[in-house]
């Protein structure tokens, strides 16, 4: 128990530094802005989330999020086209942006004397962008080659479009957040400006500053840059969710590919609230078990001692503004099928359940968290991505060191407990790749398609 | 506070704000081995780094791939400790292990806290995997069917193949251009690997890098911990060199992707070489410069022809490739090609405007900070000043050249070395109708 003891000071030492750094302020129209202190480098980095990610959008128009991120940096009544990433390429920066399911984000990294710069920006795009047709018709045909790169020609990325579509039934977790193509095709300039004047305003989104700056003259920059921007009324979210699956769903899809692919994914709860819950942290503690360094359960039966698989990996996240997977996946060894791969992957399940995790295992993928907790603070930019994430998701970045606390906590009764719940085939979605060889060239290994139970 | 930072008033033109870079310690240990510390008490953690002269690009004909089998295998057993053992043991104690491995170098990196109970735990394992790998031949049957599968795979996506057919063609018989085959691995046998590793790893040949929580003195024992018994002085260090012209080649690979993955270029230039920066700074306008580069400018933000378009010169102990990619859908290939090749056309010919080279100087100089603001940052330039012996200075330098380069010399450097009528072209997934010439 000496590691025990040895963890918990560590965590102690953490949470308090964490909180005595981070400083937030509403504004008058309700933009958050929330300022995390780093001192180690004369650097600094604005992130500006918007809560209105693709799982907002309506059917005919999925992609619409993602696609105004590209038209953010088409120019706005002041600053025209091109002007934005030339003023802050001529400041030394770095900027861009990302969408995702629950979120769009903005941001631009520099030498700590350029934040006023980058905040005159990004506050002026907030309300003054311009929609030009012909800048429009030019970034949907980038958008669409971004997707073809992505997606249509990357068999993984393909099927696990297709597992989402298939796991999610009713949530719009169901649609890619880059789109479908034909919404793509269909998609107009008013369609991305409606959803600018819907989603784009102070009081959807949290300004995150980290680095070498005092909170409070950034907030007197914020106030300056942001303050007068015009509180928006923002329209009803309808609650959204995904009923009970009533028995396991399998997918098959076809791509040019040499090895086949399998994942599996179980609906899983997220957190909602970082305080009472329990069950997503004993499944990030059930995943550090399963895959959390490469003696890890899954690697060390699958692909070192029984040699079934190539490769195997486990994915869950419990920070989301919707409902979770757990997955798992894998490649089958040559010789050996997605069946296989399957197989052994439900043998891993069952004896988990059946037998649960010992204190060696539970305490090893601690042990990674907490240090984990230290290494991350060697990135501000990484920093600045936890306190969006967790605000965009309904949480808070006050829920850091409680949910660094309640990770700690997790038993290996509750690990096994939530395994026996979540592992159950009415939950259940099993997605395989089954790889097509190119026109020229004969296929290698038959034994290796798809398996069908 | 990034602490022991030496702050060096370097008066950068317009920005005039004064930089402070790491302060560098370098020294012999007594293995032999060069090491590179920057002392750091910021944040309780300390990395390391340990390269060696045992990339890709020192293996030899007829045994391609051992050099990236043997690294690879560093760290699947060593003295006493199974793979098991030593994920294990690293995972206990949230230490994190990593590598890297190119044409040139291979090494092994290791984060780890830096509290006196984690830390030796952690260097002891790294210790072992650096100086006694045991290359079990179990592991390396399994490794070399799991390493075949892979190479099976990137056969088949369009990426891989224009990368394969690209070094190939730029590179030649050149080691920088071999490509693994499935024929090469299979031959692959424990004994290559010990013998690579014992020519190749040796002690008077490593780069230790260490950033982070840790005094000199401790810094001096773990270095020479490291390395002290690491085969004695083996092979030279010396990659043969590359052949700078080459005659011009296209070729149009077909499949049935719907988009062509389209790269162009050539031998580009080596990391010592005094037309560095200039190639540097002037590839930032041409293509590596995010959002306001030429190519990006006339490919997607005037015609939305490609989402990624981008060049860039990898330095490497001889001339790594210059090298333009983009993707398209097929139907405009041919149009999206003809640009890229008119655009680097006329910036050969015409060079960059002094408006051209301001921005470009005020971006790399301006951004010079965020090159520095982490730990992980600065050990990876301690490796690379260390391996390629640049000067201790370079950090400090860095701005400095960057503000000398002049437009003359950007136009003067890309003459001599980017010839646009003795290019290598490949289209993956090219144009229907014009496929299959392989």
């Amino acid at each position: 128990m000496r590691i025990q003891i040895i963890v918990i000071a560590l965590l102690l030492q953490i949470s308090s530094v964490a909180q005595a750094e981070v400083y937030e302020k509403t504004l008058g129209n309700g933009l958050r802005v929330i300022v995390k202190e780093d001192h180690r480098a004369p650097v600094v980095v604005q992130q500006v989330w918007y809560r209105a990610g693709s799982m907002d959008e309506r059917t005919g128009v999925t992609g619409v999020a993602h696609v105004l991120e590209h038209m953010m940096f088409k120019g706005t009544t002041d600053v025209p086209v091109g002007q934005f990433s030339k003023i802050i390429a001529a400041a030394g920066g770095r900027e861009n942006a990302f969408t995702s399911y629950d979120h769009t984000a903005y941001f631009q990294q520099m030498h700590k004397s350029k934040l006023a710069l980058a905040m005159k920006l990004e506050s002026d795009r907030m309300h003054n962008l311009q929609m030009a047709k012909k800048e429009f018709a030019k970034e949907i045909k980038v958008v669409m080659e971004e997707r073809r790169w992505r997606t249509d020609d990357e068999p993984r990325s393909l099927m696990y479009e297709k597992l989402m579509a298939a796991a999610y039934q009713e949530h719009p977790y169901h649609n890619p957040i880059i789109g479908w193509m034909t919404d793509l095709q269909n998609m107009t300039d008013a369609d991305a400006l409606d959803w600018y004047k819907t989603w784009y305003a102070p009081n959807n989104a949290t300004l995150v500053v980290a680095g070498d700056v005092k909170a409070g003259s950034v907030f007197a920059l914020a106030q300056k840059y942001y303050g007068s921007i015009p509180e928006v009324k923002l329209p009803e979210r309808k609650a959204v969710g995904e009923s009970a699956q009533l028995g396991i769903k399998r997918i098959v899809v076809k791509a040019p590919a040499e090895l086949p692919y399998l994942a599996m994914a179980w609906h899983a709860p997220t957190l909602r609230d970082a305080e009472k819950d329990w069950k997503p942290y004993a499944l990030e503690v059930l995943a550090g078990v399963l895959d959390g360094n490469s003696s890890a359960r899954l690697n060390k039966a699958l692909v070192r001692e029984q040699q079934v698989a190539m490769d195997v990996g486990t994915g869950y996240d419990s920070v989301a503004r919707g409902p979770g997977l757990f997955m798992l996946e894998g490649t089958p060894r040559e010789g050996k099928t997605v069946g296989d791969v399957e197989a052994a992957l439900r043998e891993q399940l069952m004896l988990l359940v059946r037998d649960g995790v010992n204190a060696e295992e539970l305490q090893r993928v601690k042990a990674q968290v907490m240090a984990g907790e230290v290494y991350k603070r060697d990135s501000v930019f990484y920093q600045a991505m936890q306190i969006g994430q967790l605000e965009s998701a309904g949480l808070s970045y006050k829920a850091v060191p409680v949910m660094l606390q309640k990770l700690q906590a997790v038993t290996a009764q509750q690990v096994q407990e939530v395994a026996r719940e979540i592992f159950n085939d009415d939950r259940l979605t099993v997605a395989t790749l089954d790889p097509q060889p190119l026109p020229d060239k004969p296929k290698h290994n038959p034994a290796g398609a798809a398996h069908a139970h | 506070m990034l602490t022991k930072f030496v702050s060096i008033a370097v008066l950068l033109g317009a920005a005039g704000v004064a930089l402070a870079t790491p302060q560098i310690q370098h020294w012999q240990a007594p293995s032999g081995a060069r090491v590179y510390f920057v002392e750091d008490h910021g944040l309780p953690m300390l990395d390391v780094a340990v390269n060696f002269p045992a990339g890709g690009g020192f293996d030899t004909a007829g045994k391609v791939g051992v050099a990236q089998v043997a690294f690879g295998m560093l760290d699947l057993g060593a003295q006493d400790l199974s793979e098991d053992d030593i994920a294990r043991r690293l995972a206990d104690i949230g230490a994190q292990m990593g590598g890297n491995f190119d044409s040139d170098r291979a090494g092994l990196s290791l984060r780890t806290l830096s509290k006196a109970e984690e830390r030796d735990a952690a260097l002891d394992i790294l210790a072992r995997c650096l100086q006694q790998p045991l290359f079990p031949e179990a592991v390396l049957a399994r490794e070399k069917a799991r390493l075949i599968a892979a190479l099976k795979e990137a056969e088949t996506q369009p990426e891989s193949i224009a990368d394969k057919a690209f070094g190939k063609a730029v590179f030649g018989a050149h080691p920088y251009g071999w490509h693994t085959e499935v024929a090469d691995v299979e031959k692959i046998q424990r004994a290559d690997l010990e013998g690579f590793y014992r020519t190749h790893y040796a002690a008077s040949r490593a780069v230790v890098a260490l950033m982070g929580d840790i005094s000199r003195a401790q810094a001096e024992a773990i270095a020479q911990r490291l390395t002290a018994n690491l085969p004695a002085a083996g092979a030279g260090t010396q990659i043969a060199p590359v052949l700078i012209r080459i005659d011009p080649s296209e070729q149009r690979i077909a499949h049935p992707a719907s988009q062509s993955h389209i790269l162009i270029g050539t031998p580009g230039v080596a990391r010592n070489d005094e037309d560095y920066f200039p190639l540097y700074v002037g590839n930032y306008i041409l293509g590596g410069g995010g959002f306001v580069s030429r190519l990006m400018n006339e490919v997607r933000e005037k015609r939305g022809l490609a989402y990624s378009v981008y060049s860039y010169f990898m330095p490497m102990q001889q001339p790594g490739a210059f090298q333009i990619g983009l993707q398209t859908k097929k139907e405009q290939a041919d149009e999206a090609l003809r640009l890229v090749r008119q655009t680097l056309r006329t910036f050969v010919d015409q060079g960059v405007t002094e408006k051209e080279l301001r921005a470009a100087k005020q971006n790399i100089v301006g951004g010079f900070p965020l090159r520095i603001d982490s730990n992980k940052k600065i050990i990876d330039y301690l490796s690379v000043i260390g391996y390629y012996e640049l000067p201790l200075t370079y950090l400090d330098d860095f701005t400095v050249r960057v503000e000398q380069v002049t437009t003359r010399q950007v136009r003067d450097a890309f003459k001599r070395r980017i010839d646009p009528d003795a290019l290598a072209t490949v289209i993956v997934g090219a144009p229907d109708g014009m496929a299959g010439k392989e």
